[in-house]
């Protein structure tokens, strides 16, 4: 009763406040899940549904999970213990067996600490082009220098290192390469596709981007792989002998490349034609305007499908396989091959798509924040 | 078409200047002569031609027939007989594009720096006795975004002033804003035209006519249909279109 009393002297003002839902996680709890006995009953059978299926993979993931077997004296893993725990427990001990065939491929054994080096100069080097303090010229030139160091260390054949061709790459290493040159040699010439594409003057130069465009469009990934090694070395004088990694990298960035100027051309078009007017006003010539005006306002408003197809091309990287490249992906198919492990390959898929979730989820997570970051400064 | 007692050596010539978009004649034998120092105020009911004639002097839009010539260059597919033309002739729009990604202050000293090469440091110093000139030093390093309309108008023609221009154009420089700002930015066109600046202005802003121009440019379906001294013009309307236009303008008032 002196409760109900003390609320009547409450400010109204205050009394507001108390009535906005969503005041904490609780009352944010009983009004959108617990708000009449339907919601009721549905969160709580789907609470259960979700809390059964997070148990059940604990479960099978860690507790009853199987880290290691014993090995016989050749060298030959006794799978049993799996065997017997197969359907109640996850059997890890395939990765702690295989990790590094994955995840480095055909590499020699003893040499593999140089494609280990090279998968953390990848990390690094995105971590450092990241960060938009160093978004200077000189970034340039550090992808130069690591890729070279990155070409250096996984070919070898210098500085005492044995050469190890590229018949030998494979893994994380592999995945990687084909990913970030190609994404780095797309994305250069996706702008100047887009930018013949939407070219008025040059009609022969727009004539050809568009025709790239949608010849690489109408084709299948697959196919275009396929044309790259098996139909290229064909057209070929002989004895001219471009590597197979060359030919799908090429590939790749051409496929790439159709894909992200389509969506640079959507951010072109959606800048208000009074920017480009302004710096024709100015006196500015086509690649200062270009590059002052229209490129940093045009590509700073499709970072999100931007984003969005750099994912799909790295995941793309993983239908190498087709043309007998040996990826992250076409590794753990390898390490299956095994004959005790070939019936574990819920755990090795697991670890793949957990490596893949990695990257794809660093990028995602980078886009948000850089287009928060782009955005403030122009709408503060 | 010489106007009302302004003589000097012409910075801006039209010769039966025609343009069409596709079967629309905007432009009809245009002929007009801008004498240096010269201000004139063009006006005309919305799709007289107005802008797209304000436009063809600097080649936003390219005409089909006639000639232009610009401080004595002629405007054609020549690149760099453009280039000339861009550098000695300012303009200013009615939706100010100025570019969003860029300080107020870097929107100023980008075309210096890069089309007239000049220092950082000078292009910077000039930038801002431009700014101070439009009375908004003090916003320099903040982004068009957080300015008002009426400041971010000053803002653009102190960058198109800092191109140190002959000519100035005006595209409805005042259409866009609220008329509470529309003050300060006729206002510093005012200061502008006291330092003896070529100016081109399509506006509705009688009053300002009134003030500074030498001669006012009445242009209907595309073509001038009238051109005098503002007082002359303005109470003495000879043609029933002008006529009308005054009337439907003073109303709108």
């Amino acid at each position: 009763m002196s409760q109900s009393a003390t609320a009547e002297h409450v400010p109204t003002a205050a009394r507001e406040q108390m009535k906005i839902p969503g005041l904490g996680p609780w009352a944010w709890a009983r009004s959108n899940l617990f708000g009449n006995w339907w919601s009721t009953a549905i969160t709580l059978a789907l609470g259960y549904l979700i809390l059964r299926a997070v148990f059940g993979l604990v479960e099978w993931g860690l507790f009853n999970a199987i880290w290691s077997v014993p090995y016989s004296a050749t060298g030959v893993p006794d799978t049993g213990v799996c065997q017997e725990a197969k359907g109640i427990g996850a059997c890890w001990a395939v990765i702690a067996d295989k990790y590094r065939l994955i995840l480095f491929g055909r590499y020699p054994y003893d040499e593999q600490w140089r494609p280990a080096i090279v998968v953390l100069l990848f990390i690094g080097l995105y971590a450092v082009s990241a960060m938009r303090r160093f978004w200077r010229k000189d970034l340039i030139l550090i992808w130069i220098g690591v890729l070279t160091v990155i070409g250096v260390l996984m070919y070898g054949g210098v500085f005492g290192l044995p050469l190890v061709t590229e018949d030998f790459w494979g893994g994380l290493p592999l995945t990687l390469i084909l990913a970030t040159f190609g994404l780095a040699f797309a994305f250069p010439l996706a702008v100047l596709v887009a930018l013949g594409r939407r070219s008025t003057g040059l009609p022969a130069v727009k004539m050809l981007c568009v025709l790239y465009v949608e010849l690489i469009r109408g084709v299948p990934l697959i196919a275009f792989l396929f044309m790259a090694s098996v139909m290229f070395p064909l057209f070929m004088p002989e004895g001219v002998n471009v590597n197979k990694l060359l030919r799908a990298q090429i590939a790749f960035i051409l496929f790439s490349a159709a894909y992200l100027a389509e969506v640079v051309r959507g951010g072109l078009q959606s800048l208000p034609k009074g920017q480009g007017e302004a710096a024709d006003a100015l006196g500015l010539n086509y690649w200062q305007k270009t590059g002052f005006i229209i490129l940093p306002q045009a590509l700073r408003l499709v970072i999100p499908p931007l984003v969005n197809t750099f994912i799909g091309s790295f995941k793309d990287t993983s239908l190498v396989l087709i043309i007998g490249l040996f990826d992250l992906l076409t590794m753990g198919k390898v390490a299956l091959s095994d004959p005790p492990w070939q019936s574990f390959s819920t755990e090795v898929y697991i670890f793949l798509a957990l490596i893949y979730i990695a990257f794809c989820f660093a990028m995602s997570k980078y886009s948000r924040s850089l287009e928060r970051d782009l955005n403030r400064s122009r709408l503060r | 078409m010489q106007g009302a007692g302004f003589q000097g050596p012409p910075a801006i010539v039209l010769d039966k200047v025609n343009k069409w978009y596709g079967a629309m004649h905007v432009l009809r034998d245009v002929t007009l002569t801008v004498a240096e120092k010269e201000r004139v105020v063009v006006c005309g009911p919305s799709g007289s031609g107005k802008s797209t004639m304000i436009r063809c002097i600097n080649r936003l839009e390219t005409h089909q027939e006639g000639r232009i010539v610009v401080d004595g260059t002629e405007l054609t597919d020549d690149i760099r007989a453009l280039d000339t033309i861009r550098r000695e002739v300012g303009m200013v729009f009615q939706s100010f594009n100025l570019f969003p990604h860029l300080t107020i202050l870097e929107n100023c000293t980008l075309a210096p720096i890069w089309v007239r090469k000049m220092p950082k440091a000078e292009a910077e110093a000039l930038a801002m006795s431009y700014l101070e000139r439009v009375k908004i030093p003090e916003q320099a390093r903040k982004y068009p975004g957080q300015l008002s309309g009426g400041q971010q108008q000053r803002v653009a023609i102190a960058r198109a002033l800092c191109m140190k221009p002959k000519i100035m154009l005006f595209d409805e420089p005042t259409s866009a804003l609220d008329p509470e700002m529309i003050k300060e930015v006729l206002d510093t066109m005012i200061g502008l035209a006291d330092t003896g600046m070529t100016m081109v202005c399509v506006t509705h802003e009688m009053g300002f006519a009134r003030q500074v121009a030498h001669r006012v440019v009445f242009m209907d379906r595309g073509e001038i249909v009238e051109s005098g001294a503002p007082g002359e013009l303005f109470e003495n309307p000879r043609t029933d279109r002008l006529k009308l236009f005054l009337s439907q303008i003073l109303r709108g008032h």
